[in-house]
């Protein structure tokens, strides 16, 4: 890890409080394999298969969490200007696509031995994907060169529309293909009860403790990475006061 | 601060009512930036400052209407003849057609030049049409960005009337220029602006009113 | 405000009327579109008959990122977006005036559309009052959303590749809904595309909302 010239600052992104977060997780973690790939039953339908619900319905539930994180971090940044509110949001998004992948991933090895192909346009997928696109336009849009102020605040008018496009999307997908669907199964019609239903809310839990261990660490990253940039600012701005002095 | 790069860093400037103040100094030296950051389009980062009573770091955009600012892009729609150009920023500011209609003679653009796209004039026409569009919306403070640039003799004379006219009806310019001789003789104070900081003036005491830091 | 609003409509309509861009380079792209259809999917499989509405409003949706790029790409070059900043305009009025510039090229776009998918599909147009609405709602929609990213991107240098990133997936609704709707009414059955044109009104209400409050803090970036 770096050490960074300004003092007090950290010198790495852990500190006890993501330790005990990334400890509880990782346990959880370890706890949820048990449970997913041993201890609950299979299913009459689907057979194994349905034990990448475990992972597949979480990571769809953190991809949502992650959405709504960056929707708060955008609207609060436009109210309160204060840049941890742009942080959080820039850090929600990149964490978000990752679960919006491992969902869109687990959904499409789920689909191969349900359905027989890796894909199909039902509503959840579909949307998922869109959701993929909206967030990759998201962080190219972060990643153009512009001044702190100025990305700021085009991401965040981004953010929101992301967040509120998202239902649009869902709406319009599930309602069209309710129009279409009937013979499919959806993944998720499975009859959960017992320790099935016990894995899932663990992993439910699991994930949400991975999510924001990782939104703690891509947080704090990104905070140091604007100290620096700070911290050139002020030895621009030391240099451009010299040069005003040499001159007169 | 312009991106990374501070281009102001520390200005001490105060300018009383119907002065005409220049400044000059080399090129960098921030005097454009400094004219935007008095027409509100630049965010303060330290110090103070406040423009037609209207204090920058609260509420930048509310000075906005009532400064002119010409500078090196034109501010024109090409595709759009003269006429049609002034008529529009005038009207988006209120004027009355009048008022467009008065700019275009002053800057004797009702002739020939009236209905010819932008795009077809040269760099000194262009000029006085972004001129004309500023002069018809009436504004307290002028701010010109190098006013005798790419202008002929001709057009340099009618910037100097200009300039004394409007002072004389209530406003206040501020100028930044190099062309030296031609700027001091129509302002009333010099500042030297270098480095991104205002050096003494040139001559002259500094009287009350707003203060830029 | 609405007056200025006009005062924006009218001087992009004016610009246009000179310029004559959308004429000359947006409409001939979007019949050409048409015409790709035509040779990736081969006429004689009926395949062009069942997916007409479809390919129309793609073209449509491809047809409005070339008439947004250009919308605000004629308002950020020099001195421009600081003149728009200073000129006391209510930036409310300049994204309602935009959008209805914008708004207006694309319906005659449409219009010229319908006739390329009469013409060169053979299609049959039946239950006008719905394709009409859907055209309006629609249009709307992509024109405000349009003009949201459009000043968005406006500012920036790699604006040609990003506009079409961020602006298609979020008007995907806006594809879905008026297709369903077309069908409904090229099928004969516009009872069923009446709700879909009640979607693409909802879309468009949010976002010229939206676009009204928002258009303000995205003008500084111009």
């Amino acid at each position: 890890m770096n050490q960074t010239t300004t003092g007090g600052s950290p010198a790495h992104t852990g500190s006890r409080g993501s330790r005990i977060v990334g400890l509880l997780a990782a346990g959880g973690a370890v706890a949820l394999l048990v449970f997913a790939l041993v201890l609950s039953p299979a299913d009459r339908i689907q057979g194994e298969a349905v034990r990448l619900m475990y992972v597949h319905v979480p990571a769809a539930i953190c991809m949502y969490l992650c959405v709504g994180l960056l929707g708060l971090g955008s609207a609060l940044w436009l109210v309160k200007r204060t840049p941890g509110w742009d942080v959080l949001a820039a850090a929600a998004a990149e964490v978000g696509l990752v679960f919006t992948a491992l969902t869109l991933l687990t959904g499409m090895l789920w689909g191969r031995p349900t359905w027989g192909v890796y894909w199909v346009w039902d509503a959840r997928l579909t949307t998922t994907a869109m959701l993929a696109v909206l967030l990759a336009g998201y962080l190219a849009l972060r990643r153009v060169p512009a001044t702190a102020e100025s990305r700021s605040r085009r991401a965040a008018v981004a953010g929101l529309l992301v967040v509120i496009d998202l239902p649009l999307i869902h709406y319009s997908v599930s309602w069209w293909r309710t129009l279409h669907q009937g013979e499919t199964i959806a993944t998720t019609d499975v009859k959960i009860d017992g320790l099935m239903l016990f894995s899932l809310v663990l992993g439910m839990a699991v994930g949400v403790l991975v999510t924001v261990w990782l939104l703690i660490h891509r947080f704090r990253v990104a905070w140091l990475e604007e100290e620096v940039e700070q911290g050139g600012l002020d030895l621009a701005l030391a240099e451009r006061r010299a040069e005003a002095e040499v001159g007169a | 601060m312009l991106g990374r790069f501070p281009a102001l860093a520390g200005v001490d400037l105060d300018v009383e009512a119907g002065e005409v103040v220049l400044l000059r100094g080399p090129n960098g030296a921030g005097k454009t930036t400094l004219l935007r950051v008095c027409a509100g389009l630049l965010p303060v980062t330290s110090g103070t400052a406040e423009v037609l009573g209207v204090d920058l770091g609260q509420d930048r955009r509310a000075v906005r209407h009532r400064v002119g600012l010409v500078g090196h892009g034109g501010g024109l729609y090409d595709d759009l003849s003269v006429a049609e150009n002034v008529t529009f920023w005038g009207r988006a500011a209120g004027a009355t057609d009048a008022d467009v209609a008065g700019a275009l003679t002053r800057l004797g653009l009702d002739g020939r030049l009236r209905d010819l796209a932008v795009a077809r004039l040269s760099a000194g026409q262009r000029r006085r049409t972004s001129i004309a569009a500023m002069v018809a919306r009436r504004p307290e403070l002028w701010l010109l960005d190098e006013p005798h640039a790419s202008l002929d003799a001709e057009g340099r004379d009618l910037i100097d009337t200009l300039i004394r006219d409007s002072v004389a009806a209530g406003a206040t310019v501020l100028m930044a220029s190099h062309e030296d001789d031609r700027a001091v003789a129509v302002a009333t104070r010099v500042v030297e602006v270098r480095g991104g900081t205002t050096v003494a003036p040139v001559d002259g005491a500094v009287p009350e009113a707003p203060r830029a830091g | 405000m609405l007056a200025d609003a006009r005062l924006i409509a009218g001087k992009d309509l004016r610009i246009e009327r000179r310029a004559r861009v959308a004429t000359n380079q947006v409409a001939p792209f979007a019949l050409l579109i048409l015409v790709l259809f035509a040779f990736a999917l081969d006429p004689d499989r009926g395949i062009l008959d069942r997916a007409t509405a479809g390919l129309y409003w793609v073209a449509v949706l491809l047809s409005t990122v070339l008439a947004v790029q250009r919308a605000y790409a004629l308002e950020s070059t020099d001195g421009l977006p600081d003149a728009l900043r200073l000129s006391g305009l209510d930036p409310a009025a300049v994204f309602l005036g935009k959008t209805a510039a914008l708004a207006l090229q694309l319906l005659v776009l449409e219009a010229l559309l319908l006739a390329g998918v009469v013409l060169l599909y053979t299609t049959e147009l039946a239950g006008p009052a719905l394709l009409a609405a859907t055209c309006l709602a629609a249009t709307l929609g992509l024109a405000s959303a349009g003009s949201l990213y459009g000043v968005l991107a406006a500012g920036l240098r790699v604006r040609e590749t990003l506009l079409p990133l961020l602006l298609l997936p979020v008007v995907a609704p806006v594809l879905i809904g008026a297709t369903r709707a077309f069908e409904a009414a090229l099928a004969g059955t516009p009872g069923e595309g009446w709700p879909w044109c009640g979607l693409l009104a909802i879309f468009a209400a949010i976002y010229v909302a939206f676009g009204m409050l928002a258009f303000g803090p995205l003008m500084e970036e111009l």
